[in-house]
C-alpha cells in the first residue's frame, strides 16, 4: 500500500510548492484559451504543458538519473533548433495574401515604423539589468509575431524563453484592447476622422510568384541571418500564389500549421517549470512586451502624422498603427475603430496593406537583431 | 540595478536596426514597384 503513495509521500511540500502556482497559471492560460478564445491554438497546449512539467518528479521532462522526457525531446527536436518556427512560417506565409500591399505598397512604410518598440524595449531592458542577448530576445516580442519571438530568443539562447514566448502570444491576444488605448492617445478626434479613399491597383499574377523569390534573395544577400525566416515565410507564400500547388498551400496553411502549433504549445512548456518560469524577471518580461506593443503602435500612428505634414491626400493615422505584425486583428482594429468614428469610413484595406507589411517588417527586424548582436 | 552603460551601448543598435528597416523596406517598394512596371496586368490578362 505504502508503495501505493510513495511518489505522494515523497513530494517535499516545503520546497516543491511553486508548483501550484503553475497549475494555477496553466488554468488561467486554458481559461483564456477556451473562455475568452485568446490566441487557444497556442494558449491551451501551453496551459496543458504548464501543468504537465510542474507535477512533481514528472515524466514528461528530463528528471535527474532518469532518461530523457518526451518534451524534452521534442524541444531538441523541434525548438532548439528552430525548426518548429520555421515550419509554422511555411504555414503562415501559405496564409498571407500580398495582394493588398502589392497594390498600395506605400503601406509599407508603416510596418517598418510600427517595428519601433522593438528597438525601444532592447534599449529600455538593456538599462534594467538584463544581458544584450536576452534583452534582444524580450524587445523581439515588440514584433508581434510568435515564431520570430521563439526563433530569435532560442539563437541567443535566452535564459527567458518560456516568458517570453507567453508574453508574445498574450499580447497579441490583447492587441483589440492594447492598440485602441494607444491610438487614441495618439490621435485627435479630427485625425481619427479623416477618410482615405481606397483605389485598388490590379496586381498580376506573375508579380504574385516573383515577389516571394525576389524578397527572399534581397533578404540572403543583404541581412543573411534573416534569410531562414524570410526565406520559409515567402516558400509558403509561394506555394500559394503559384497556381500550381493548391493542395500543398492549403495543407500548409492547415494541416502543418495547426500541428506544429500544437507541438510548439506543448513543447514551449518545457521552459515553464517553475524553476525557470518563477522569477521577478518574469514580471519584468511580461512589462516590458507591453511597453513594446504600446511603442510599436504609437510609432507607427506617430510616423502617419509626420507623413501627413508633407502629404496633399491625408492618411488616417490609425492605419500606421496596423503595421504591427498582428495579422489580422491590428487591420481589423483599425477599421473598426474608423466606423466607430465615421460609419461611412472604410478603412481595412489600407489597414490590412500596412499590417501585411508588418508581417514582413517584424521578420526583417528579428534579422537585424540577429545581425547587429553579435554574441 | 539600472545600467545607464548598457542603454547608451544599445542606443546606437536601436538607430541602426529601424534605419536598417527602412532601407530594407524602401528597397521592397522599389522592387514592388519594378514588378508593377515589368509585369503589367495588360500583358497577362490576369488580376488580383
Amino acid at each position: 500500500m505504502a508503495q501505493l503513495f510513495s511518489n505522494f509521500l515523497n513530494i517535499d511540500w516545503s520546497t516543491q510548492w511553486p508548483m501550484v502556482i503553475m497549475w494555477i497559471i496553466g488554468g488561467v492560460l486554458i481559461y483564456l484559451a477556451v473562455k475568452k478564445d485568446m490566441e487557444p491554438t497556442l494558449l491551451l497546449p501551453m496551459g496543458f504543458g504548464a501543468i504537465l512539467v510542474n507535477l512533481p518528479f514528472s515524466g514528461a521532462v528530463t528528471q535527474v538519473g532518469a532518461e530523457e522526457g518526451p518534451i524534452d525531446v521534442l524541444f531538441n527536436a523541434g525548438i532548439a533548433n528552430e525548426l518548429f518556427p520555421l515550419l509554422l512560417f511555411i504555414g503562415i506565409g501559405a496564409m498571407i495574401d500580398f495582394g493588398p500591399l502589392l497594390s498600395n505598397p506605400k503601406m509599407m512604410l508603416f510596418g517598418a515604423a510600427a517595428q519601433f518598440g522593438i528597438f525601444f524595449t532592447l534599449s529600455l531592458a538593456s538599462f534594467l539589468g538584463f544581458e544584450i542577448k536576452d534583452a534582444a530576445s524580450i524587445a523581439i516580442i515588440g514584433a508581434a509575431d510568435g515564431p520570430t519571438s521563439i526563433f530569435v530568443s532560442q539563437y541567443f539562447k535566452s535564459n527567458y524563453v518560456g516568458p517570453i514566448i507567453i508574453a508574445a502570444y498574450s499580447y497579441m491576444a490583447l492587441v483589440p484592447i492594447i492598440q485602441p488605448a494607444v491610438i487614441k492617445i495618439c490621435t485627435t478626434k479630427k485625425e481619427r476622422l479623416i477618410r482615405m479613399p481606397y483605389k485598388p491597383k490590379t496586381v498580376s499574377k506573375t508579380t504574385k510568384i516573383l515577389f516571394p523569390i525576389i524578397i527572399t534573395m534581397v533578404a540572403g544577400i543583404f541581412a543573411p541571418k534573416s534569410v531562414a525566416l524570410v526565406g520559409f515565410l515567402m516558400f509558403g507564400n509561394l506555394i500559394r500564389e503559384c497556381g500550381v500547388l493548391n493542395s500543398l498551400s492549403e495543407s500548409a496553411q492547415h494541416e502543418l500549421a495547426n500541428l506544429v502549433t500544437l507541438l510548439l504549445g506543448l513543447t514551449v512548456s518545457t521552459k515553464m517549470q517553475w524553476q525557470y518560469f518563477l522569477r521577478w524577471e518574469t514580471l519584468m518580461i511580461m512589462g516590458l512586451g507591453l511597453v513594446a506593443f504600446i511603442f510599436d503602435t504609437a510609432g507607427g500612428v506617430i510616423f502617419a502624422k509626420i507623413l501627413n505634414i508633407f502629404l496633399k491626400e491625408k492618411i488616417n493615422p490609425m492605419v500606421g498603427a496596423a503595421g504591427i505584425s498582428a495579422f489580422p486583428m491590428s487591420s481589423r482594429v483599425v477599421h473598426k475603430m474608423g466606423l466607430e468614428e465615421d460609419p461611412q469610413n472604410f478603412l481595412l484595406m489600407h489597414a490590412a496593406a500596412a499590417n501585411v507589411s508588418g508581417q514582413i517588417a517584424s521578420v526583417v527586424a528579428g534579422g537585424l537583431i540577429l545581425t547587429l548582436i553579435q554574441v | 540595478m539600472f545600467n545607464v552603460d548598457a542603454l547608451l551601448k544599445s542606443l546606437p543598435i536601436m538607430g541602426l536596426g529601424m534605419l536598417g528597416i527602412f532601407i530594407v523596406i524602401g528597397l521592397i517598394m522599389f522592387i514592388i514597384w519594378i514588378l508593377g512596371k515589368a509585369f503589367p496586368v495588360k500583358k497577362d490578362k490576369q488580376d488580383n
